[in-house]
């Protein structure tokens, strides 16, 4: 099987546990305003790699990867979820830690034949990183371009089935900075007992210079990065939603 | 040596180390005590610490403000014995010495080259005293003025063009360590009782080599004598061991000094002392006789003193090095022979200073890094790096299989046992500019000179691959032959004219020497032949046919991306040179080494460099050391540091070195803003247990 894949990086410290191989896809299906890897949008573009190919690169640097492992992200992993499964399946056996980033766009429960794939595709991954973009459907849609009802079921579909959850929030200064949406997802998150970790990641604006080289408006340019104190005083109000959550049990 | 075990040596366990002759490995083998505890003992900078220390950063500041030098002799030609005292603040210094009668006051070391030591002063606003001038123009002739008797044109030629360059022909070599620790153990009676003996059995056939042996043991035991008086100017009788571990660093560091008084060398390094005088502290805390904070302010005073040292260099030399660096390097931890890891107290408190006194440059502190490393030590020498950015890491599983457990580096990556081997260090061939001669038939890209040998040059618009490689073979052939013998001349001329007596006077009589020759610009050399190899590379001639520049269409693979498709072309180069090298015949019957090194001189070097094959314009820096060309790697560190560790060490045996800086972000999450730890059936537990 072929996937297309824009990029591995040999040095992620940031996308999971440990130091970590990281693939990134190419392809997805959302909008995100604040996107900072605009290069990996477009479908089908990259160049076509094997699964083997991928596990052989891994090879080569797993000398420096030992508490790490294999991170799929993208652009939207998913979109490609066959070829994720082989590689998640076939990096298992050599015992290797998969770990997926995804945003959780392409997850439809109702429609059985995806529910199947999802349902194979966890049997072999070890964590999931879920992005959050934003609680509120409404502005969630403004933001991406899309509904966040799946993305909060798929949440839940991985508590059901106990597969091991980071969640990750991005600070955009107007944006998801409300202290009411904050709460609100913390409140979400303290149903979900397969919750490992939270990540609450400001808003950076290095994305900007890829969309100049690749002549595309930067729709946030307005918009100021956020400061390590807001995403330290949001990860502090998400973290009393949980526990108010908790506590209302 | 007399079989006496010494009274300053109770407590020590006994060994070939007193019993047989200098032997400081078996001493430090016999008496050391492992570490794997973690940094909580360590202590702060005492009051005199920081009092003294402010002393010398107002000095400094002064430095600074002076643009750099604050004042130098141009009078006094530095010897072992040529100053009286002088002291930062006497009563504060638990560590006493400098290399002047005054803290940041340079010497003036004319045996290199007076030229040299004549533009050092000018170009700082001072004069060197006229008689000074005229005894080392009209009646000593210096290391520099040699040399340049014996180059051939050729050399001097290929030395004006830069593609030998760095040569060591008008300065100190430096990159010899002295083993100091033999001052503190053996004392200098001991140690002159020694040198007699090898006089005594030194061979009496008068060749030209055993005449020369003769005379440098002679040398050296007049050095160890000057040695013995030099600690008597600062009210010392060093002629016995040390008895306690303020005298045993005390000692080590007159040893040392010594050596910068003598010596103005490109590389003066310090060696291993940590696990060495951590075995005098342990004793001395042992039997209560110091406390922690005490061992920590003699090792900060230490440390201090080997901060002050200065040398007087033109501003050339400076931006060749990209700075006023002195390569104080100490090594620092390692696994013994035996598995045992080598880490002491003393290896923390050394990093320690870096918090007590504040980051530096130098000492050039170096970690021999190992897999068995004790893990708290490993965790604090990482949490110092990112706090300091001040440690370097060497690879202590690879040069321990060539050179045991008591080697040292010198200068930034060059291993040598310690008192036992030496190397003549070599400057660097820039082979990024031989590949540019092998395509230009000779002649240098800037200034449109024959420099090398007049091969047919490339002709046509695009290169070939196979025909490049072969005019390159040839080009290296010619290189590294005219580099050896340059070298050869260099040495010869070091030895005779600007002898390192003291230094060499720590040494065994019988040192291995090693010829450290060294290349530059490898990643652009690799990036160019597989711009070649991969993509189409067309010439660019000036209007005498000269190619100066080229286009490159298409992509091509890049060093650094762990690539083997580049990556072997830059093994076959290493490889290939070293061989060529290897053919030739060195100085004293060294062994031939190479290094792919230039930590900072590469900046220089891609400036006397023209464009290159791979798209790096005329002038552009070459990458530091064996690093890919800067932005070339795009697959990240471990892709990057994959491609430099396919460079085979035997064929670079002095030192692959490989420049890594990373933003602490990309190191991993912030705790701030990242909750790793998160239960939530336990955090629901706690808040639902009490009250509710």
């Amino acid at each position: 099987m072929l996937g297309y894949i824009h990029s591995t990086e040999s040095f992620g410290t940031v996308d999971g546990p440990g130091i970590r191989f990281v693939v990134f896809f190419q392809g997805c299906p959302m909008r995100c305003l604040y996107c900072h890897n605009p290069d990996t949008w477009e479908i089908n573009k990259s160049n076509p790699r094997t699964v083997e190919s991928i596990l052989d690169e891994y090879d080569s640097y797993k000398e420096f990867l030992k508490n790490g492992g294999i991170t799929c992200t993208g652009g939207e992993p998913l979109l490609q979820i066959d070829f994720v499964t082989e590689l998640f399946e076939k990096a298992k056996q050599k015992g290797i830690h998969t770990c997926l980033d995804t945003s959780g766009i392409t997850f439809e429960p109702e429609n059985t034949d995806i529910l199947q794939k999802f349902e194979r595709l966890i049997t072999s991954t070890d964590l999931v990183m879920l992005d959050i973009k934003h609680i509120d459907d409404t502005e969630h849609k403004k933001l991406t371009g899309h509904s966040n009802k799946n993305i909060l079921m798929f949440a839940e579909f991985l508590r059901d089935n106990a597969v091991p959850l980071w969640i990750r929030h991005v600070v955009v200064p107007g944006i998801t900075d409300k202290e009411e949406y904050l709460h609100k997802i913390g409140m979400f998150l303290g149903t979900l007992n397969n919750l490992k970790a939270l990540d609450v990641l400001p808003y950076h604006t290095m994305g900007k210079a890829k969309y100049n080289e690749l002549g595309i408006n930067y729709p946030l340019d307005n918009t100021p990065p956020a400061d390590k104190e807001l995403a330290n005083w949001a990860k502090d109000v998400i973290m009393s939603g949980i526990k108010d959550r908790l506590k209302h049990k | 040596m007399d079989k006496v075990f010494c009274k300053e040596w109770e407590g020590f366990v006994p060994g070939r180390w007193s019993s047989s002759g200098i032997n400081v490995r078996n001493f430090i083998q016999s008496n050391f005590t492992p570490y794997d505890g973690d940094e909580s003992f360590l202590k702060g900078p005492t009051e005199s610490t920081k009092k003294l220390w402010a002393k010398v950063m107002d000095l400094a500041e002064k430095e600074r403000e002076a643009g750099g030098v604050l004042d130098m002799d141009t009078k006094i030609v530095s010897t072992i014995t040529s100053h009286p005292a002088g002291y930062i603040d006497k009563d504060l210094e638990q560590i006493v010495g400098l290399q002047t009668d005054k803290p940041f006051k340079r010497s003036l070391q004319p045996f290199g080259g007076i030229r040299m030591a004549q533009n050092a002063c000018t170009q700082n606003g001072y004069e060197v005293d006229k008689e000074v001038v005229d005894i080392f123009t009209k009646y000593r002739k210096t290391h520099n003025q040699g040399v340049f008797d014996a180059y051939t044109p050729e050399m001097k030629l290929a030395r004006h063009s830069a593609i030998i360059t760095g040569l060591p022909d008008a300065y100190g070599r430096g990159r010899i360590i002295g083993d100091y620790r033999r001052v503190a153990l053996y004392g200098i009676d001991l140690l002159i009782e020694d040198k007699q003996k090898q006089i005594d059995t030194s061979l009496v056939r008068m060749t030209s080599n055993n005449i020369r042996l003769r005379e440098e043991l002679a040398e050296q035991l007049r050095a160890l004598e000057e040695l013995r008086e030099l600690g008597k100017i600062y009210g010392f009788d060093i002629s016995r061991p040390a008895k306690n571990a303020k005298e045993a660093i005390q000692w080590l560091y007159f040893g040392y000094l010594a050596a910068v008084k003598e010596q103005n060398g490109a590389a003066m390094s310090i060696g291993r002392t940590s696990t060495f005088l951590d075995i005098y502290i342990q004793r001395d805390l042992d039997k209560g006789l110091i406390t922690e904070e005490q061992a920590q302010e003699y090792i900060d005073h230490f440390i201090m003193k080997l901060r002050l040292v200065r040398f007087a260099r033109t501003p050339e030399y400076n931006s060749l090095f990209s700075g006023d660096p002195t390569w104080v390097t100490e090594s620092i931890g390692g696994i013994s022979v035996d598995g045992i890891p080598m880490v002491t107290k003393n290896s923390f408190r050394y990093l320690n200073t870096l918090d007590n006194l504040g980051t530096a440059p130098e000492p050039n502190l170096t970690v021999l890094w190992s897999k068995k490393l004790p893990i708290n030590f490993k965790r604090y020498c990482a949490k110092m790096s990112i706090k300091s950015s001040s440690i370097q890491y060497e690879n202590d599983d690879m040069m321990r299989t060539i050179h045991g457990d008591d080697y040292a580096i010198a200068c930034c990556v060059s291993s040598m046992r310690i008192g036992k081997e030496m190397q003549f260090f070599g400057a660097r061939a820039n082979l990024a500019k031989c590949l540019l001669y092998a395509i230009n038939g000779g002649v240098d890209e800037r200034l449109k000179i024959q420099v090398g040998p007049k091969y047919r040059p490339v002709e046509g618009d695009y290169l070939d691959y196979d025909d490049v490689m072969a005019k390159y073979d040839d080009m290296m052939e010619w290189l590294a032959g005219l580099y050896v013998n340059t070298l050869n001349v260099i040495h010869y001329m070091h030895d005779k004219y600007c002898y390192e007596k003291l230094q060499m006077a720590l040494h065994d009589r019988d040192v291995k020497r090693y010829f450290a020759t060294g290349i530059a610009g490898l990643s652009v050399v690799a990036d160019s032949l597989s711009a070649i190899k991969y993509a189409k590379v067309k010439c660019i001639r000036d209007e005498n046919g000269i190619v100066t520049d080229y286009e490159t269409e298409g992509d091509f693979p890049k060093y650094g991306n762990n690539d083997d498709r580049v990556d072997k072309i830059a093994v076959n180069i290493v490889t290939r040179f070293m061989e060529k090298i290897r053919k030739h015949h060195t100085y004293r019957n060294s062994v031939p080494t190479m290094s792919i090194l230039t930590i900072t001189s590469n900046v220089v070097y891609g400036k006397k460099t023209g464009s290159t094959p791979d798209g790096r314009k005329i002038g552009i820096p070459l990458a530091p050391g064996a690093n890919p060309m800067h932005g070339r790697d795009t697959h990240g560190a471990v892709a990057s540091l994959s491609s430099v560790a396919k460079l085979p060490f035997r064929f670079a045996q002095d030192g692959i070195s490989n420049t890594f800086s990373i933003i602490p972000d990309a190191l991993g999450k912030d705790a701030q803003v990242f909750v790793g730890d998160i239960d939530i059936d336990s955090i629901s537990e706690e808040l639902n247990k009490d009250g509710v």
